[in-house]
């Protein structure tokens, strides 16, 4: 992002003096322009000119031979008693005379680097001095910086940070995808100047002097496939320079601003293009003249064309590429000079023996330059600004400026200009003079509204008493319609104007029954010890491989990132389990060996065949068809809940023993997601399930059947891929499920008797392999199917037996029943009846048997 | 016992004496074990007054009222007496057998171990809270969406610079995003609902930035939108006032900042006033806002000429850290329990 020296910007705008960098950022955040950084003075500390006044060269031991110096550096710094100072120095390109940089003790150079006094080969060096490296100026360390070289002189004892603009804050800002022309120093002391009142002068407005004569290259802009209508350029200026020392190094102050503003120095004719661009923000480009044939044609590239960039990579052309392209031999447009806006070509850049240039500015699409970009992944500073939009007035002047600057420092002579113009008007359109009030809330006036606009630049006519007809400016391409004016009138006169009201909004429904079911879950699982916790949704193949899925698991169809962060997870779960189980690894391995967590989040669950997404455009409301195929190529994604639980679940005190988690509390706390809502799972063994043992994991599904999850111990050699506890139990349900299982309705109550309750104990011999949900169930309908009636309260498995007692191969199951009927008292004959009627029932089910 | 002991059911000194006697007696058990014998010995079937009683019997029969009044009255002092004693005794024992009882209460009761709720969670909750007792409604919609909602309606066009500023993850199903902000469900909402809607949509989304102190692949925001007749910035002013007040608060501040999001216009990024902030109290950025683009309103079938609105949105993350003084996102992604331990389940 831009970075803004302020004496460059001072060009532009009055400062007031003392302005610092904070201030700046203060000012210009105001108007929309946010602080990146402030970049500190790259040198602090004295740092003074200072002229070489004795020189002894010293060979020494190593080969090496250092000059010890002695540099007078000003009545101020010189030693007590006026002597100059002795600086061990091992440059040899400077002699006794020469004006030189030195960095005295409690200076900091960039590194950063603090001067001191030290001892070396012999003497006591007191300071440095300094190439252009060590003070970063660029990358030059063949020697110290000699001052006459660059063209500068000042008395010794000067602040050198001044004279070379290193002790500068410069201040880095942020601009906003609307703001293009704020890629420029014109465009942010414009803004400097909106906000503080300071005078602004635009120097990028042309002054009529920009004309050409005649003569000039012949330009050609011939786009057979515009993008939306839009022709890739819509101005092409370009004027010859002839005679220029094209490769000399550009002046110290151009250098040092280019530098501040993050850009290396190169060559006068590189540096003047850059220098003009960050100025007034028009990206220009300077060709070998010599290596030209007219005429330049801007053209789309051909199928298959191919361009050699000047980073030396071939690169293949889409033909939606923009180019610059030149003719020779006489072939129209045959050879790619350039990707518009995006990077020249190898073939016409100015070289080592360039003297003739071409120099263009022109104005291209932003979406052109957006998609080249992107497509070459070639980010440049000119397609930064191009794809925010550029100012079509701006090619000529940043022209004129950019040949000036090369004749200047450059020698040679200007020659014939182009300026290839096919610019269409901007449309203007209306604005209401009252929507500023209605939308922000700030009740501005008709006459603020037409001079804030025209402060901006904007041509304001009265359309009728309540509108106007606003044209914007050259630079502002983002001003389209009245609510873009909106915010200029707003952020001008200043967002600190808006009052604070509070809008009151129609009576709401409140939650909905699903978002308070989501809630009463999360709290129960938690109020039953668990820890919520979040995982991120990516997995990869191995994490699925440890969970055991099988090869066609639909677990495995998932949903693919095309950049992933990591390349070992590039898939979106498919289920909550595989990222939680990962994060009970995480626990595990820092210690919480004893755990229960549990998480409640999204899943993908892509469909096979899916159609893809149809491509609409913003704006227009779609079609119900439309938005319906929108809907289906979106993968269901059905909100789960899991948990892991492992380890000490309830642990061995004072009070006595504890106990290990175990596939129990992995049902039950799935039962427990059920209730919550009012839904009763059923659960039944299920032998083939991974990640769970074959032999511990319950099924669990609604009333009418609708699977809902599974529950129960892990497989061992899942516990032991991910480093669990032994026995670890897990639990993944799809609340979604739940949550349609719960009956909208309000619960009907049944009165309360009040008739005393009989107690009745009754204990089953079954086969083993009878699951006991299938005899409790058999208690129950035996129960209800008594003569008495359904007088059952209470039914409680509360005791398994194995032994001699029952018989190999067989249990019993022994149940607690209350009793109680509504209209009267029970006798004891009456539920001796209940009784019998539920060991028939499971005798004639399961040849049950009554436990002697 | 023998006759020359026995006293006679008219002897009205003896009667006496042996009255005084058995209160005596019974003042002097000291526990409920000498309170029985000496009810045994001076109240018992065999003590002196019952025997006296039981001789009333062979009386003349004019004889008869005397000696019942007089052994009346004395089994009626005794049965008091021994009343009270008991009483008095059983209470002198429970005090005892109480103090006897005493546990250390200090010992420790986590028999079964604490679960908490996530902290994002808890506070998204919080927030919901807040917008619903507004009269807000809260919305929501899908994490992995269609680019058309998350980017087309929401006026960001396939060209923009906005667009390639979200650091989006894409899929291997063209046309789908995982979310890059909450904002997609304000179209959704828009495209459901009948007008005015003022709802909150809390909820994950995904940016392409590697995990470290300050950044999170995977976060958490809530967006707000309010379409109706006649709403201005100065509504979203309130409402985010209202809204940092609630979360950090009644002293909490906001500063609107002109900024650019492509769905809204004007657009405000949103500061809070942080006495807390390191270096120092001053203003940090809490979230965007600004007035719905009429772009983003015509795309769900909305008239921009009749409705206008607003939208903001915020990290719960970034809320969280703030509140509670979270140095690293590490701590809120990674998982680790001793972190939603800290919470419980409120927040």
């Amino acid at each position: 992002m831009p970075r803004i020296p302020l004496t460059w910007l001072a060009e532009h705008v009055e400062l007031p003096a003392g302005l610092t960098a904070e201030q700046l950022a203060a000012d210009l955040v105001r108007v929309g322009l946010e602080e990146e950084a402030i970049h500190a003075a790259a040198v602090t500390g004295p740092l003074v000119v200072g002229e070489v006044v004795e020189l002894t060269p010293e060979p020494q031991k190593n080969g090496k031979t250092i000059n010890w110096c002695r540099v007078d550096v000003g009545p101020e710094h010189n030693e007590p008693g006026g002597d100059p100072r002795g600086i061990v120095c091992g440059a040899h390109n400077f002699v006794v005379g020469d004006r030189v940089v030195v960095a005295l003790p409690g200076a900091v150079l960039p590194g950063p680097f603090a001067i001191a006094s030290r001892k070396t080969y012999g003497h006591v060096s007191d300071g440095m001095i300094c190439s252009a490296r060590e003070l970063g100026l660029g990358e030059d360390h063949t020697g110290i910086i000699v001052l006459s070289e660059l063209g500068l002189d000042a008395p010794v004892g000067t602040d050198a940070r001044e004279l070379l603009g290193l002790g500068e804050e410069v201040l880095e800002i942020n601009v906003t995808p609307d703001r293009g022309y704020c890629f420029s120093m014109r465009g942010v002391a414009r803004e400097y100047g909106l906000s503080t009142g300071a005078v602004f002068t635009d120097h990028g407005l042309p002054s009529g002097d920009e004309r050409p004569a005649g003569g000039g290259f012949a330009v050609e802009i011939d786009d057979v496939a515009p993008i939306h209508g839009v022709p890739g350029a819509d101005r092409f200026v370009a004027q010859v320079v002839r005679g220029v020392r094209a490769n000399d190094p550009s002046p110290a102050w151009m250098q040092r601003r280019l530098q501040q503003a993050g850009m290396r120095p190169i060559s006068l004719a590189v540096d003047v293009t850059n220098y003009v661009m960050l100025d007034l923000g028009q990206p220009l480009h300077a060709y070998d003249l010599a290596h030209l044939s007219e005429p330049i044609v801007v053209r789309r590239a051909n199928a298959g064309e191919r361009i050699r960039t000047l980073d030396d990579v071939d690169r293949a052309l889409d033909p939606e590429d923009l180019l610059i392209t030149d003719s020779p031999g006489g072939v129209r447009g045959a050879r790619p000079i350039g990707l518009a806006a995006v990077m020249g070509g190898g073939d016409s850049e100015v070289s080592a023996t360039t003297t003739d240039l071409l120099v263009e500015a022109a104005h291209f699409d932003p979406i052109t330059v957006a998609r080249a970009a992107r497509r070459h992944k070639l980010p440049s500073e000119a397609a930064k600004r191009f794809e925010r939009g550029a100012d079509p007035a701006l090619p000529p002047v940043a022209v004129a400026r950019t040949v000036a600057l090369l004749v200047e420092h450059g020698g040679g002579v200007a020659g014939p200009l182009t300026d290839l113009d096919r610019r269409v008007p901007v449309p203007s359109f209306e604005l209401a003079l009252d929507l500023p009030a209605r939308l922000v809330g700030v009740p501005f006036t008709a006459d603020e509204v037409r001079a804030t606009l025209v402060s901006i630049g904007c041509e304001v006519a009265d359309a009728g008493a309540d509108a106007v007809t606003v044209t914007a400016p050259s630079w502002r391409p983002d001003l389209v319609a009245g609510v873009d004016l909106v915010e200029e009138v707003a952020r001008l006169r200043g967002y600190d104007a808006i009052p604070s009201t509070l809008p009151v909004a129609p009576a709401g429904a409140g939650l909905t029954a699903g978002q308070r079911a989501r809630r009463s879950v999360a709290r129960a699982l938690a109020e039953a010890g668990l820890v919520e916790v979040l995982s991120y949704p990516f997995v990869g193949t191995d994490q699925l491989d440890a969970l055991g899925l099988p090869v066609d698991d639909a677990r495995r169809r998932a949903v693919k990132l095309v950049n992933p962060l990591s390349d070992e997870q590039p898939y979106l779960r498919t289920n909550l389990l595989v990222t939680l189980l990962d994060t009970a690894r995480r626990n595990v391995s820092r210690g919480e060996n004893d755990l229960a967590i549990f998480e409640l989040g999204l899943v993908t669950r892509p469909v096979e065949g899916a159609p893809a997404a149809p491509r609409l455009p913003g704006g227009v409301r779609p079609s119900d068809e439309e938005l319906a195929a929108i809907d289906a190529a979106v993968p269901p994604q059905p909100r789960r809940v899991a948990g892991v639980l492992a380890g000490v679940r309830e642990p061995a005190g004072w009070w006595g023993p504890g106990r290990r988690a175990d596939h129990t509390d992995a049902i039950a706390a799935a039962r427990l997601v059920a209730d919550v809502v009012g839904v009763e799972l059923t659960a039944s063994a299920d032998a083939d399930h991974a990640p769970w043992h074959p032999g511990r994991c319950a099924r669990l599904t609604t009333a009418d059947g609708t699977l809902v999850g599974h529950a129960g111990e892990l497989h061992p050699n899942v516990v032991t891929a991910l480093g669990l506890p032994a026995r670890a139990a897990a639990f993944e349900l799809d609340l979604d499920v739940v949550l349609a299982a719960a009956s909208p309705d309000p619960v009907q109550a049944v009165p309360v008797s009040t008739f005393p309750v009989n107690k009745e104990d009754v204990a089953l011999v079954v086969a083993s392999s009878v699951p006991a949900a299938d005899v409790l169930d058999v208690v129950r309908v035996g129960a209800a199917a008594s003569p008495v009636g359904d007088v059952v309260e209470e039914v409680r498995l509360f005791d398994v037996y194995t032994g001699p007692q029952v018989g190999e191969e067989h249990k019993s199951l022994a149940f607690s029943l209350r009793l109680r009927a509504a209209d009267r008292t029970l006798t004891a004959q009456e539920s001796a009846t209940v009784r019998e009627s539920i060991v028939a029932e499971a005798h004639r089910r399961f040849g049950a048997s009554l436990r002697a | 016992m023998s006759d020359d002991t026995a006293l006679s059911p008219l002897d009205a000194d003896g009667i006496e004496s042996a009255v005084e006697d058995a209160l005596k007696a019974l003042a002097a058990a000291a526990d409920l074990d000498a309170l029985k014998s000496a009810r045994l010995e001076h109240v018992g079937e065999r003590s002196p007054i019952a025997l006296a009683n039981r001789a009333i019997g062979g009386l003349a029969p004019a004889d008869k009222a005397t000696a019942g009044k007089l052994l009346g009255q004395a089994k009626g002092r005794l049965a008091r007496a021994l009343a009270d004693r008991q009483a008095e005794l059983e209470a002198e024992r429970d005090q005892r057998v109480l103090v006897e009882e005493s546990v250390d209460v200090t010992l420790p009761t986590d028999r079964h171990p604490r679960g908490a709720r996530h902290p994002l969670e808890a506070l998204s909750e919080r927030i919901a809270d807040f917008f619903v007792a507004m009269g807000w409604e809260i919305a929501e919609g899908p994490e992995l969406e269609a680019e058309w909602f998350n980017f087309d309606a929401l006026n960001f066009g396939v060209d923009h610079p906005a667009r390639q500023m979200q650091d989006t993850f894409f899929v291997d199903q063209p046309g789908l995003v995982l979310r890059t902000h909450t904002s997609p469900v304000q179209a959704r909402t828009l495209l459901e609902r009948e007008l005015p809607v003022y709802i909150a949509c809390p909820g994950k989304v995904f940016r392409t930035d590697e995990l470290d102190a300050t950044h999170t692949p995977v976060f958490h925001q809530v967006e707000g939108l309010a379409i109706d007749k006649g709403l201005t910035m100065a509504h979203l002013k309130g409402t985010l006032d209202h809204f940092a007040q609630a979360i950090f608060g009644p002293e909490a501040r906001t500063r609107l900042r002109p900024s650019f999001f492509p769905f809204t216009e004007p657009s405000a990024e949103m500061d809070l006033w942080f006495p807390q902030k390191k270096g120092g109290p001053g203003w940090i950025e809490w979230g965007g806002c600004g007035m719905v683009n009429p772009h983003v309103l015509r795309a769900v079938g909305v008239d921009p000429e009749v409705y206008s609105g607003f939208a903001f949105g915020m990290g719960i993350e970034r809320t969280l850290m703030l509140r509670h003084g979270i140095a690293d996102m590490h701590d809120m992604v990674e998982g680790d329990v001793r972190f939603s331990l800290q919470f419980g389940t409120e927040i």
